[in-house]
């Protein structure tokens, strides 16, 4: 019963964050807002016990995402409205969307049914003998560095390509960018 | 811009007063990740976010000194490199890549050994990726001013 009040207090205030992120026009407070949302979907991971997931949200969602894309909107020039042209288009994008979600949620298997399919795999091998073998008793760390081990080093990977991308697109070298500057001058002078 | 000293002294001296417990919280995170919730990637943001306030309060150049570009870019490979690296050694030991068993005489003391090694690799890219990222994100566009 707790746990149902917990959440649909949660989601009520979800919707209610998602409402004022439509209504602002400011690009700050979008931002901010996005980060109450994060945070508050963390909390709702805590309330279904996945406190690796909340963790993970809270640190990466709503603080360092939060950051960066301050850092981002301070970045744009300021002034600029949010315009609304035409609603109808986005609002038929929207529905449509969102009756999708929902035929999709009534297919997927009730919260916490012991019957799911995820539930029957390999998940109850990996509960049972994890502890004995490992004496860690984190399962979440375990499957993540050591049964999944190549999927793990693949999402480093992906991180460390997203950062040599970022770094080779916005870093200013100011040498580099010179040397440039001045060849493109002598093409546009020839 | 980029010298930018935050001029409220109650900025500065918070920050002051955090950077090291976020630290340390940080590497409890890292090293308590097999007991508790946690792991390298969320002890690297931690991480990084106190270097990340650090720069926000002190100014871009402060930052610099603290934790030089060149160095965190080596660092960014170090992480990557110290991951594979592990699954490499374990080939080198007869094992597959990435069994951990290997590592050590006793399976379940090799997979401890790996499974630390690999999450610290983990940390170390996250934490300098996003110190990284910051830093671009910040120092963007100040060529033109």
């Amino acid at each position: 019963m707790n746990f149902l009040l917990i959440n649909f207090f949660l989601i009520s205030l979800l919707l209610v964050t998602t409402f004022f992120i439509f209504k602002t026009t400011s690009l700050i407070s979008v931002v901010a807002l996005t980060g109450a949302f994060t945070l508050l979907c963390s909390a709702i991971y805590v309330n279904l016990d996945a406190v690796d997931v909340a963790f993970t949200e809270a640190a990466v969602g709503s603080g360092i995402s939060t950051i960066l894309m301050v850092m981002a909107a301070a970045k744009l020039p300021e002034g600029k409205k949010n315009k609304l042209i035409n609603l109808f288009p986005s609002i038929i994008l929207a529905v449509s969307i969102s009756l999708i979600l929902i035929i999709i949620i009534a297919n997927l298997p009730l919260l916490g049914d012991p019957n799911a399919p995820i539930h029957l795999h390999v998940v109850p091998e990996y509960l049972k003998e994890s502890k004995d073998f490992f004496h860690i008793p984190n399962v979440v760390t375990n499957i993540l560095a050591s049964y999944r081990g190549f999927d793990t080093l693949g999402e480093t990977i992906v991180i460390f390509t997203a950062g040599l991308g970022v770094i080779a697109l916005l870093t200013s070298n100011t040498l580099n960018r010179k040397t440039n500057f001045k060849k493109n001058n002598k093409k546009n002078e020839r | 811009m980029r010298d930018k000293i935050s001029s409220s002294p109650v900025l500065s001296v918070v920050s002051k007063i955090l950077f090291a417990p976020i630290i340390i919280f940080g590497l409890y995170v890292q090293f308590h990740g097999d007991y508790g919730p946690g792991g390298g990637f969320q002890a690297g943001v931690i991480v990084a976010a106190a270097f990340i306030l650090y720069s926000m309060i002190f100014g871009l150049s402060k930052g610099e000194t603290l934790v030089p570009i060149m160095i965190n870019r080596y660092l960014m490979c170090v992480g990557v490199l110290l991951y594979a690296g592990v699954g490499i050694v374990s080939i080198l030991l007869d094992g597959m890549y990435l069994d951990y068993n290997v590592l050590s005489s006793d399976p379940s003391t090799g997979q401890h050994i790996g499974i630390i090694l690999v999450e610290l690799g983990v940390g170390i890219t996250v934490a300098t990726v996003m110190i990284a990222l910051y830093h671009s994100f910040a120092s963007f566009g100040e060529i033109n001013e």
